[in-house]
């Protein structure tokens, strides 16, 4: 479904190549064809019409998947006219699908991908329900372009900040949220009576009901935002009572209660460097994530700052000095976010066949000596230009030159 | 994360501090307690009597000589397999072999580098504190657009949680700031980062306040609707007009303080704070982003003859890099913060970077209660980014961003900073290269009091507010 703008043949030589999928290959071809990743070896043969990039000392890896953010839906957070990633005036914004509001020209995507990034999540927020998040590829010129799938997910607040949508209470979070629920799938059963009118009056309007309907048979997850230990549980009790699929995001106490979460086979995204305790989280931990990990839940890393999304790179380094092994933090902004979003077919590792999103680094991705060399989106290379870089080459030297 | 979403940071007004200061940036030697006409006489009152005075006293600690560490001194030397002897809250010696007092703990430093203590020039620890309610917002006094009568440390709060992770960071000295939401917030704390009761046992024993001002959105955004200013060039009014009546009140003072001939004026706390600026006894401290606003403040100094100690923010800072050098003002910057408001829009990673190759003086600054617990990463980040770009950035000068600068921002530098015979013994030793990601500081030592231990349960201090927690299984803090 996704776009290919162009057909052509890239084969990135001489690397470590860290598939993510399977153990490291030294000294390894990645060949690119027509955006898709054609093979992965020590002995691949390299066409003779294929454009070469010389890897050799380098590290290649999958494109890095921020999971959380709003790329292209925020330009500057301080402007409200730069913002469209939360719906106004509706608690339950199911509905509210974020893709039409993504700006494929912002500045935040060149400044992002050159850095390893090339697949985020674009969510929205605020509300009960907050509405539908996609996944995007950072390139290209239309939305249909960057979009990877949509919808992702659905939303909802289900941390101390939903409590304002819910009547001041966290037990109104969950009763609210069963009304939903049980509305919507009243609405399915009964839509011929309810476009007579002859239904009692329903807790949200058609359309959110209406885009609540595959979260309720289960073919889009929903995206918990939860934090507080009782607040987790809260999620997965609802999870069980209409079966739902759940994805935690935040988590800062999961760690508490890891056992449970694994056993319910629930993922989670943890953001690693926020360890700064609210009364919503004040059993948040530096090692959450490696915690949750080695309870066996999947677990993908975050950086949650959208103009920092760049950062997601030492987001999983401090994950690992608190305890995850670097397998393992790879893995959780490669493949394991794809897993969890529902696109491993085709992103998060280097295999035959996936979207060719590649990055090759000149050395541990998680360092800060490391910088990214090329970065390849859908098998088109992307320039490392941002409106950052033209204004380092502008003020380099002073006095700058207009 | 609490969602999936930042925090609008921008929009608090925590982040963004103002700073002016007023001396050159010679060795400064703590400076005389804050506004206090230098002599006493019976018939005067509260000005005469010691004005909120540090009780800070040094924690009693064994000698300690850390050896076969490689030794970071922020004073142009890395020295593998060296040496530190600390002893009586000063550093005796740093050098290849030092042989141990006999009451001296030897710490094995194999693998293990060891810095100077982190100074923070731009935190709102304890006057922002977690857990972040409405009841521990006590960092804008959001009243009036000039509030140079408040002081932060009547705000502080020590048994702020977040205290002990940015200890564990290897933070030993901070400047706590009122936030930016006016002109001019207020004096800021300069504190030594350890578990205390009260503000004044963490009070930089000699340390001169710094006065908060801030440029740009931040009063505008605050004040544009509760009767201005509105507008930059109000920003700029307003400034002014407060120096304008400091300036007459440090005339009446100065004259009164000559002789003590009658009545002594009547005290007015803001313009007590803005005289010793004019004084040049108090330092200012200057959230401004913008550099064609940094070079607006720059001629308010000169109009009222002061200097800017630090830019803080100084996101365009980069713009303006050969000025700034020019006139001796510092730039305390982030790494790589940038887009959450329009003043921050141009912000680039080699903003430190840049400022160092024109002979400025850069600072890495946190504003942020996670980035201050990673000080060392920021910089790394800030230095590397300088590398990659072709700018000679040596590990040496990105060290002195969080060490030897901020302590010239503070008026420090001649006590703490650098690892140097005589100099405090803030140190701190680190389980690797401090410019690695996967490096944490293991110990630090304030004033020689090994304050934080990564490897012993009784040496990681915990405040009030975290009793009754259960720690994480493994939790090394």
């Amino acid at each position: 479904m996704i776009t290919f703008l162009l057909a052509q043949t890239i084969a990135i030589t001489g690397g470590t190549v860290y598939p993510v999928s399977g153990p490291k290959l030294a000294n390894a071809t990645v060949l690119i064809r027509d955006g898709r990743i054609a093979a992965v070896g020590a002995n691949v043969a390299v066409p003779t019409d294929a454009t070469r990039i010389d890897a050799r000392g380098k590290w290649v890896t999958p494109g890095l998947i921020d999971g959380a953010g709003q790329l292209g839906l925020v330009e500057i957070s301080a402007v409200p006219g730069t913002r469209e990633g939360t719906l106004q005036g509706d608690t339950i914004a199911a509905a509210f699908n974020v893709a039409e509001g993504i700006n494929p020209a912002s500045t935040l995507i060149p400044v992002t991908r050159i850095e390893g990034i090339t697949t985020a999540l674009a969510a929205p927020s605020g509300n009960l329900v907050s509405g539908q998040a996609v996944l995007i590829d950072l390139d290209g010129a239309t939305i249909e372009q960057m979009v990877v799938k949509s919808p992702v997910g659905m939303v909802a607040d289900l941390s101390e900040s939903g409590k304002d949508d819910a009547g001041g209470s966290r037990a109104g979070i969950a009763a609210r949220l069963r009304q939903v629920f049980r509305d919507a799938l009243e609405y399915e059963r009964r839509k011929t009576d309810y476009s007579r009118a002859q239904m009692r009056p329903l807790s949200a309007s058609a359309a959110d009901l209406e885009a609540l309907l595959p979260v309720l048979h289960g073919r889009v997850l929903l995206i918990a935002l939860a934090n507080r230990r009782s607040d987790i549980e809260t999620a997965l009790r609802l999870a069980r009572e209409f079966k739902l699929k759940l994805i935690l995001a935040g988590g800062a106490e999961g760690w508490e209660v890891a056992a449970e979460i694994a056993a319910a086979g629930v993922p989670v995204l943890v953001e690693p460097m926020d360890n700064i305790p609210g009364y919503d989280s004040l059993g948040i931990r530096y090692e959450n994530a490696a915690l949750l990990a080695k309870a066996g839940v999947t677990v993908a890393l975050l950086e949650t700052d959208t103009h920092k999304s760049r950062n997601l790179r030492q987001q999983a380094g401090n994950a690992v000095s608190y305890g995850m092994t670097w397998d393992q933090a790879l893995r959780a902004v490669t493949l394991s976010p794809a897993e969890i979003f529902g696109v491993a077919d085709r992103y998060g590792s280097l295999e035959p066949g996936k979207v060719a999103n590649v990055v090759v680094w000149s050395g541990d991705p998680f360092e800060f000596t490391t910088g990214v060399e090329h970065v390849l989106i859908r098998g088109k290379e992307i320039p490392l230009r941002s409106r950052q870089t033209e204004l380092f080459e502008r003020y380099k030297s002073l006095p700058p030159s207009y | 994360m609490r969602t999936l979403l930042p925090l609008l940071l921008a929009l608090t007004g925590a982040c963004a501090s103002a700073g002016g200061g007023t001396r050159p940036a010679q060795a400064p030697a703590p400076a005389a307690p804050a506004a206090a006409p230098a002599t006493a006489t019976p018939e005067s009152t509260s000005v005469a009597r010691l004005q909120y005075p540090s009780t800070y006293t040094r924690h009693p600690n064994p000698p300690v000589l850390i050896r076969n560490a490689t030794i970071m001194t922020a004073t142009g030397q890395e020295t593998p397999n060296g040496s530190i002897l600390l002893k009586d809250g000063r550093i005796v010696a740093v050098g290849a072999k030092l042989d141990a007092p006999t009451d001296a703990v030897v710490v094995d430093g194999t693998g293990k580098y060891v810095t100077p203590g982190l100074i923070d020039d731009h935190s709102h620890l304890g006057v922002y504190a977690a857990p972040g309610t409405d009841a521990e917002s006590d960092g804008n006094e959001a009243t009036n657009p000039v509030t140079a009568e408040v002081w932060a440390e009547h705000s502080f709060w020590p048994q702020d949680p977040q205290i002990p992770l940015a200890i564990a960071g290897g933070i030993t000295t901070i400047q706590a700031l009122p936030g930016s939401a006016n002109l001019i917030g207020g004096r800021s704390a300069i504190l030594k980062l350890i578990p205390a009761r009260t503000v004044q046992e963490m009070k930089f024993p000699g340390a001169r306040y710094g006065l908060k001002m801030a440029c740009g959105e931040n009063p505008k955004r605050v004040y544009g609707r509760k009767g201005g200013p509105s507008t930059r060039m109000g920003n700029m009014a307003g400034y002014r007009a407060a120096f304008i009546q400091a300036e007459s009140y440090r005339r009446k003072w100065d004259a009164w303080n000559k002789d003590h001939k009658g009545d002594p004026p009547e005290r007015n706390l803001r313009s007590e704070s803005l005289a010793e600026v004019l004084r040049g006894t108090m330092y200012v401290q200057n959230h401004c982003y913008r550099a064609d606003e940094m070079a607006q403040m720059l001629d308010l100094g000169h109009e009222f003859g002061f200097k800017i100690r630090s830019f803080h923010h100084a996101v365009e800072s980069y713009k303006i890099a050969d000025l700034l050098a020019k006139e001796g003002t510092s730039v305390s910057v982030w790494a790589d913060w940038w887009g959450f408001k329009e003043e921050a829009m141009d912000g680039i990673q080699q903003n430190a970077a840049l400022n160092q190759q024109a002979g400025g003086r850069p600072i890495i600054h946190s504003d942020d209660p996670g980035g201050i617990q990673r000080l060392n990463q920021e910089a790394a980040k800030a230095m590397y980014a300088g590398q990659r770009s072709g700018i000679l950035i040596t590990r040496d000068q990105a060290l002195r961003w969080i060490t030897a600068n901020p302590a010239w921002a503070l008026g420090l530098d001649s006590i703490v900073g650098t690892l140097e015979p005589g100099k405090m013994a803030d140190v701190v030793v680190w389980s690797g290269d401090p410019f690695s990601v996967y490096s944490k500081a293991v110990q630090v030592y304030n004033d020689g009091w090994l304050v934080y231990d990564r490897n012993d349960p009784a040496r990681r201090p915990r405040t009030d507010f975290e009793l009754g927690q259960e720690p994480a299984p493994g939790s090394d803090r």
